[in-house]
């Protein structure tokens, strides 16, 4: 693939990455309530899974269809899905509603899950 | 349902240039060579950054986004940054035997995270 081609890849990826998670955090809000960052932690946590997949898939194949798609798929769908800056947002947020042990339950919590996920989708690519 | 659709069309323009902006500087970052995810960490440091300046500076959406929360905030610093290659380079590091540059990497994305989060917020003029 050319050059611009992968930029116009990992752009549409990342289109429907970020509003299939503002869509999945809009319905977490809906159905859990705001106390606690559900919509973002589920996010990761998929596009953690999805990514390990994509990649371990990618190198068992690499010249498969998956492979193929990895720009669009990787670094552009899976980097739109997950976000770091509004996982921040909310490490602030929470910490400076005084709310310290949920601040920090949050952050271990998601380091613990966005890891599994990855290693867990690289062994369902096995 | 016209404001909705059009926060999705911001959030969806935004995750373009911020996915397409995350493109760019991980293909410049990556000339430091490939032993250590810099590029990622670039990223996610200076995109919690601008969302903590953000915050400080657009009002903080009750229920639905604004037009500029959604365009900045949800759409061009979400597309921006990553979780998903974080995650696949911290477990990399590990499986290939590099534990103390894979929890490095993990420190210091939480760390250089949080600092630059606050940091940009303090800058904004926001306080408790």
């Amino acid at each position: 693939m050319k050059r611009w081609q992968l930029y116009i890849a990992v752009g549409l990826g990342c289109a429907i990455g970020s509003v299939l998670r503002y869509l999945v955090s809009l319905g977490m809000w809906a159905a859990l309530g705001g106390y606690f960052p559900w919509g973002t932690l589920a996010v990761n946590v998929l596009g953690s899974g999805i990514i390990a997949w994509v990649a371990a898939k990618s190198t068992y194949a690499p010249h498969g269809s998956i492979a193929r798609w990895q720009p669009f798929l990787a670094v552009g769908f899976c980097g739109g899905l997950t976000t770091f800056s509004l996982f921040s947002l909310e490490t602030l947020y929470l910490y400076q509603q005084q709310l310290f042990l949920l601040a920090a339950m949050y952050v271990i919590t998601s380091l613990l899950a966005w890891l599994l996920a990855a290693w867990l989708g690289e062994q369902l690519a096995r | 349902m016209g404001h909705h659709l059009s926060i999705i069309l911001l959030v969806a323009l935004g995750g373009a240039m911020g996915g397409m902006g995350r493109f760019f500087v991980s293909n410049l970052a990556s000339r430091l060579g490939s032993a250590f995810p810099w590029g990622t960490l670039l990223v996610n440091t200076s995109g919690a950054f601008a969302a903590g300046w953000l915050l400080g500076t657009l009002p903080l959406p009750d229920g639905l986004p604004s037009s500029q929360w959604a365009l900045w905030v949800v759409g061009i610093l979400g597309g921006y940054t990553t979780v998903s290659s974080f995650s696949l380079q911290t477990l990399a590091l590990w499986q290939r035997g590099n534990a103390f540059s894979a929890v490095a990497n993990l420190l210091a994305t939480c760390l250089l995270g949080f600092a630059m989060v606050s940091a940009g917020w303090w800058l904004a003029g926001g306080n408790t």
